[in-house]
């Protein structure tokens, strides 16, 4: 039997602002509120320096949510909407994510064709590592999910990859983040490589971009919006975004991928959806997961 | 058992959020197109009277020959908001042909009657 992570969340948190899982946040004062009132006045913000745009976000949402410590944002909409949060609690006691996460413990111990399996690709054999993804890879030049790394494995191992957005790979995705629950998402933006942070701009300029017929971005709901209803649905925080993934959706019948959630937004704003593992969604996710480190992993999880 | 009546009551939240139609029959246009989730889907964002579920990112629809000078402003906040607000939360129904022209008009006549 898998424990539900909501079960398995510490009883006392350190207070958010204390916590110290990244160096981060030991900002100078005057500097973070600068850089909140850039991004409060600025819709599109000015190139400000990975660490300040996270001081900022996090601002912003405890601002908001001043009741919220940072490993809430993990629970994502349920950690705000009082009402959801209770039939949520209910199904993840008999979590339907379940089985994906026993497919997904069978397939990574199965061996390839050639003998070698899917730990071989890994560190620590792939237990426990979830929380550190998406990584920046200096020899392609570009931000390596984990489940492009999952499909990069198979490569190396001459089997064909397998499609991003259901299915096998994202049951071994729910396994990977299994054994990562609670750990806090710790993403890097490596300072050798300037590439990596041009990763990370262009993921934060997708973020606030306005696009679609909607004109919308994607700050316009989770930023500017979170906490609000949007007819009888209350918006999440980004921040924790990337933490519960892959996700049993009760609208999808299904277990799918974040970048299935992605083009969902997009397409809700009638934005072109883009594939899953384009650059764009890549560079989108390392944005995202930068701004959630110090979240604890709490996928697979259930949604509505 | 606790966990089925659970999953039942997700489900019938989820479908809450997809009630389109009001209790009435909408008696005219403008009110049809404020609405209809596939038109303006205002519903979303505003409370509109005997509208149900509605969100509230926007502020409730009411009064409004007492906040525009006149129909003519009140169309340009419809046709794009960002003349008034360069960070609004409102889409440009004119502006990027969600409505037409003539919707446009309808729901402005619809609109200004609200009280
Ligand atoms: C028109 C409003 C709107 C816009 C714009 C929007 N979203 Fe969403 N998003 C929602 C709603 C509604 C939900 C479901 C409730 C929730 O979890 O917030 C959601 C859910 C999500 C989730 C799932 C959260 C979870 O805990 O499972 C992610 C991730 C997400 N959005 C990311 C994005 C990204 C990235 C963009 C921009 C590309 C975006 N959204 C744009 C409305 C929006
Ligand atoms: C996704 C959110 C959203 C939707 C959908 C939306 N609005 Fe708005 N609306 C807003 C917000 C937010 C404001 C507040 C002003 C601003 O931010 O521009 C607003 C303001 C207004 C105002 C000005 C109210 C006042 O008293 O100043 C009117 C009138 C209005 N909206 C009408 C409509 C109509 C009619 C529709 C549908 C055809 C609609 N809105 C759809 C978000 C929305």
């Amino acid at each position: 039997m898998f424990k539900p992570f909501v079960l398995c969340l510490p009883k006392h948190t350190p207070p958010f602002d204390k916590l110290k899982a990244n160096g981060n946040l030991k900002l100078h004062k005057a500097r973070s509120i600068t850089a909140m009132v850039l991004a409060i006045l600025m819709p599109f913000p000015l190139a400000a320096a990975p660490e300040q745009d996270q001081a900022a976000f996090r601002e912003h949402y405890r601002q908001r949510f001043p009741d919220l410590q940072l490993p809430d944002y993990s629970n994502g909409v349920y950690a705000i909407d009082p009402v959801a949060r209770e039939s949520w609690r209910a199904i993840e006691e008999f979590p339907p994510y379940e089985p994906a996460i026993e497919q997904g413990q069978k397939l990574f111990a199965a061996p390839f064709k050639n003998g070698k399996h899917y730990f071989d690709c890994f560190p620590n054999k792939g237990r426990g590592i979830a929380q550190k993804y998406p990584v920046w890879r200096k020899q392609t030049g570009e931000v390596v999910t984990l489940a492009k790394a999952i499909n990069e494995c198979r490569e190396l191992n001459q089997e064909p990859g397998l499609p991003y957005s259901t299915g096998d790979l994202v049951y071994l995705q729910a396994y990977m983040a299994y054994t990562s629950r609670g750990k806090a998402i710790s993403v890097e933006i490596p300072e050798d490589d300037p590439r990596a942070l041009s990763a990370y701009e262009h993921g934060k300029a997708f973020y606030y971009r306005r696009q679609g017929l909607f004109n919308f971005a994607c700050a316009t709901c989770h930023v500017q919006n979170a906490g609000k209803k949007l007819r009888a649905e209350i918006l999440s925080a980004s921040l924790g975004h990337t933490s519960n993934w892959p996700v049993y959706r009760l609208k999808w019948g299904e277990m799918g991928s974040l970048h299935r959630r992605f083009s969902e937004c997009l397409t809700q704003i009638k934005a072109k959806p883009l594939p899953e593992q384009s650059i764009e969604f890549r560079n989108l996710e390392y944005f995202l997961s930068y701004m959630g480190n110090g979240v604890p992993v709490s996928g697979p999880s259930t949604r509505k | 058992m606790k966990a089925l009546i659970a999953l039942a009551a997700f489900v019938l939240m989820s479908c809450s959020s997809s009630v389109i139609a009001p209790n009435q029959t909408p008696n005219n246009n403008g009110k049809q197109i404020a609405f209809s989730r596939e038109k303006g889907n205002c519903l979303a964002c505003h409370e509109i009277a005997d509208g149900e579920f509605p969100g509230n990112i926007g502020p409730a629809l009411k009064n409004l020959p007492s906040r525009f000078k006149d129909k003519h402003q009140l169309r340009e906040q419809l046709w794009d908001p960002a003349r008034f607000n360069p960070e609004t939360s409102m889409p440009p129904f004119g502006k990027n042909k969600i409505l037409s022209e003539d919707e446009i008009d309808q729901l402005v006549d619809y609109l200004w009657t609200l009280k």
